[in-house]
């Protein structure tokens, strides 16, 4: 069914592709000082932490999976990132250790959830509190922000007169890769099968617990780049980084038009769904939208996200279904 | 004269888009009267179903209840009319009791719009009596088995005083002692004046139970008439339209060297110490009653289950434990017992489906080669005759007969030198069993062993060299061909025989 054009003009990720295109030409027209060059800068640069966690989160819900603790790993690595800084060790060796602590997050979260069997949702809750507790333990209430002005001006610039970020390059490297390994490699269809019907995927040979090992361990190394990037891009290490990062991640990836229930999504709609997120809030700051307004607005996006994917299916469905039903038996 | 059908359809259509579910079809149920209704997959038998349960409107033709046109508007116009449909797998809401099920949403009150749980309870013990079944109402329906719950979806159906009552292939999930229950309360009710139409795949219920039977094909009406005189091959060819080659087709081979061997595998509480062999060529039939641990010893010899003792050999190569990759790799292919479960991702289209047991090999480079991953599953689903519109299209918008098709066509794709199937035919029609079994008896003339468990008897009977019975977790018998009857299968089954 899948493959009818009527089908497939409802398809979920496909509407919030055009949603985002209206959203920006609008914008474009209408919001004052939307359109420099500064301000893109700033848009893509406030939704760049969200975006980057979105690659390995939006391969984990399809595998039917969830990790929450991924903004408190941000917090933990830019908090010992920071005190490490403190205690003198040079930077070129504490962006690797950052990074090793994020695998370790990550393969705690794996382990418990592919070892014990235990949900993802609840454990990822608990290890979002401990991982937040202990970056407070590291680093109390200070703030660290004189790291090498080099590596904030890469974080934090942007390329010549253009609005693109310095880091927009290497994130979209980074997508390109997320793509790639989501929709062109068995690794992915493998994700697809799994978070679908996790049990025909283990009678098909597919080693489901492997398989969201590395799901894990790979949001928890992209959840520390993050937190890396986030205390450079805004100069300040502190223990409540990215705090509530979280839900801004899962939100966008919900309506990106990631199946909540696994199985279904495509990358490019959950990027779309982030950049939808980040556009939307941007123009309503230019706007002078108030602070409790935007939530209110974010919050309605939210439910429809996950109502939407489920109205356009069954649109889709009932069109395709009045072409060729296949009568049940 | 008799009296007006309790029920009748008359020159009932319906369509879907351009596909023909319905035309021209009618139909006469009288009280007291079990009327099988017959036909392969997609025949059209849940559409009529559906229409008669107010879930579909015809296009066109009539529904008369005593000789009085009816229109359904929905479920509940159906279940007024005195319509009851029983599904195959009810659905009870599991921690309420069974007399709180039965009368769910409107319960006897007493004052103040309290619970009358006394009333409840003895009206539900009223039906259970006159049904002539044991059942304590004030269980909770939580644990209680398939047929069970059937029973009570039986005396619910009661209880909106239902006469006409549906019953949608009941016995597909019940064991043997509980098909003969079943039947016994059919067979009250039609004594008390219910009239029941009845779907089954097994043609001999058909016979054992009902007096008559409407076959329908493609859609349309092939006959409705007596089920007296009428023998399995007659019916066998109004469903399917022609005369069926032989339901087991079992090619003698040449039977060559050992290509599966258990030894002592034992998991703890499961089953114990079950030692076997497969040979080359050989299809060995493994029977038993359901829960004699026939189905866990396919999933530990696959390595779905972890084993806690023994030793898996294929080719003489010990397989790693709990390890269904390196089974495969291996030669070893498992046809799963639950399909929707086990055996396929249901949304996913049928290119996929088949497409997942050859992920790796497929692959070039390590990225997904679509082409060759399309050409695969085309080449298989066309060797097995699968019936589709798309390749692309989702497989769960196949029949049940062309599902299990897939399920096949997945597993033989990987070229497997042994394959287990866990009940290859459950829940298909006549004509796909007899493809299947046609599709056995050609793998094993190759050269593949082929350890087929099944509950169908006859099945087991027609289509084994060998039978290895089983019987609370342990091996109890090992029957040449010659010598397997009913009669000595059963025997071991249930444990008389050891």
């Amino acid at each position: 069914m899948a493959d009818l054009p009527l089908a497939r003009a409802v398809r979920w990720d496909t509407v919030v592709g055009a949603l985002l295109m209206v959203l920006l030409l609008a914008s474009f027209s209408f919001v004052d000082g939307f359109g420099n060059a500064l301000n893109l800068s700033f848009l893509l640069g406030n939704t760049l932490p969200i975006a980057l966690i979105a690659l390995p989160m939006t391969l984990l819900v399809v595998a039917g999976e969830i990790d929450l603790s991924v903004a408190s790993t941000a917090g933990l690595s830019g908090a010992v990132m920071g005190s490490l800084w403190n205690a003198g060790m040079a930077i070129e060796t504490i962006i690797p250790l950052c990074l090793v602590l994020g695998v370790l997050c990550g393969l705690v979260n794996g382990l418990l959830v592919t070892r014990l069997g235990l949900p993802s949702l609840a454990v990822t809750i608990g290890t979002m509190a401990a991982y937040r507790g202990i970056a407070q333990i590291i680093l109390g209430s200070d703030a660290v922000t004189d790291f090498p002005s080099q590596y904030l001006d890469f974080a934090a610039g942007r390329i010549g007169d253009t609005f693109l970020p310095y880091t927009f390059l290497p994130f979209l490297a980074l997508l390109a890769i997320a793509v790639v390994i989501l929709h062109a490699t068995p690794f992915g269809r493998s994700l697809f099968a799994i978070g679908a019907n996790e049990e025909a995927a283990r009678f098909a040979g597919i080693r489901v617990r492997r398989h969201k090992l590395w799901l894990f361990v790979a949001t928890g190394l992209m959840a520390s780049l993050t937190g890396v990037f986030w205390a450079l891009h805004y100069a300040s290490a502190r223990y409540d980084n990215a705090t509530g990062l979280e839900l801004s991640v899962v939100a966008a990836v919900l309506l990106g038009g990631i199946d909540f229930d696994g199985g279904r999504g495509t990358l490019g709609g959950a990027i779309a769904g982030v950049f939808l997120l980040g556009a939307l809030q941007n123009a309503m700051s230019l706007l002078n939208v108030s602070a409790q307004s935007q939530i209110v607005v974010t919050g309605v996006l939210l439910v429809v996200s996950v109502l939407g994917p489920r109205v356009a299916r069954q649109i889709g469905t009932a069109r395709a279904g009045r072409q060729v039903t296949t009568p049940s038996h | 004269m008799r009296e007006p059908p309790v029920l009748a359809v008359e020159g009932l259509d319906k369509s879907f888009g351009a596909v023909r579910a319905l035309h021209g079809v009618s139909l006469q149920l009288h009280a007291g009267e079990a009327h099988a209704l017959a036909g392969e997959n997609g025949a059209g038998k849940s559409t009529l179903i559906k229409t008669l349960a107010g879930v579909h409107r015809p296009d066109a033709g009539t529904v008369l209840i005593d000789g009085e046109p009816v229109t359904l508007h929905g479920p509940a116009d159906a279940r007024d009319a005195g319509i009851a449909v029983i599904y195959q797998e009810p659905t009870l809401f599991p921690d309420l009791s069974v007399a709180e099920n039965i009368f769910m949403g409107r319960q006897p009150r007493r004052s103040l719009g309290r619970i009358d749980h006394k009333a409840v309870k003895a009206a539900a013990a009223a039906l259970f009596a006159r049904l002539g079944v044991d059942l304590d109402p004030e269980q909770p329906a939580r644990g209680l088995s398939i047929a069970d719950q059937q029973i009570v979806e039986i005396a619910k159906a009661l209880s909106f005083d239902a006469r006409v009552l549906i019953m949608d292939e009941p016995t597909a999930a019940l064991t043997g002692s509980e098909v003969a229950r079943l039947f016994a309360v059919v067979r009250t009710l039609r004594e008390q004046g219910s009239a029941i139409l009845f779907i089954s795949h097994r043609l001999e219920e058909i016979f054992g139970l009902c007096q008559r039977v409407t076959t329908l094909r493609d859609g349309a009406l092939i006959a409705s008439e007596p089920v007296e005189g009428l023998t399995e091959d007659d019916l066998v060819r109004r469903m399917v339209g022609r005369d069926l080659d032989e339901l087991y087709p079992k090619q003698a081979t040449d039977i060559g060297a050992v290509a599966l061997s258990v030894r002592r595998l034992t998991r703890e509480g499961v089953f114990t110490d079950v030692s076997f062999d497969v040979r080359r060529g050989e299809i060995v039939g493994l029977a038993g009653l359901v829960g004699a641990g026939r189905s866990e010893v396919a999933r530990a010899v696959f390595g779905i289950d972890r084993r806690d003792a023994g030793t898996v050999e294929v080719d003489g190569r010990a397989l790693v434990n709990g390890a269904p990759s390196a089974a495969m790799a291996a030669g070893l292919a498992l046809v799963p017992e639950d399909r929707r479960a086990q055996g396929l991702v249901m949304g996913m289209s049928i290119e996929r489906n088949i497409g997942l047991t050859g992920l790796r090999t497929t692959a070039r480079a390590g990225l997904m080669d679509r082409r060759a991953e399309r050409s695969r599953s085309l080449d298989w689903a066309v060797k097995l005759q699968v019936k589709y519109a798309r390749i692309a299209d989702a497989v769960g918008t196949l029949s049940g007969g062309n599902q299990q098709k897939v399920v096949l066509a997945k597993w033989l794709a990987t070229g497997p030198r042994v394959l287990i199937v866990d009940e290859p035919t459950r829940g298909i029609d006549v004509g796909t069993k007899a493809e299947v079994h046609r599709l056995l008896s050609g793998l094993a003339a190759d050269g593949v062993a082929v350890l087929m468990i099944s509950s169908d008897l006859p099945e087991i009977l027609g289509m084994a060299d060998r039978v290895l019975v089983m019987h609370e977790g342990r091996l109890t018998a090992e029957i040449p061909r010659t010598e397997a009857t009913e009669e000595s299968v059963m025997a071991a089954a249930t444990g008389r025989a050891a």
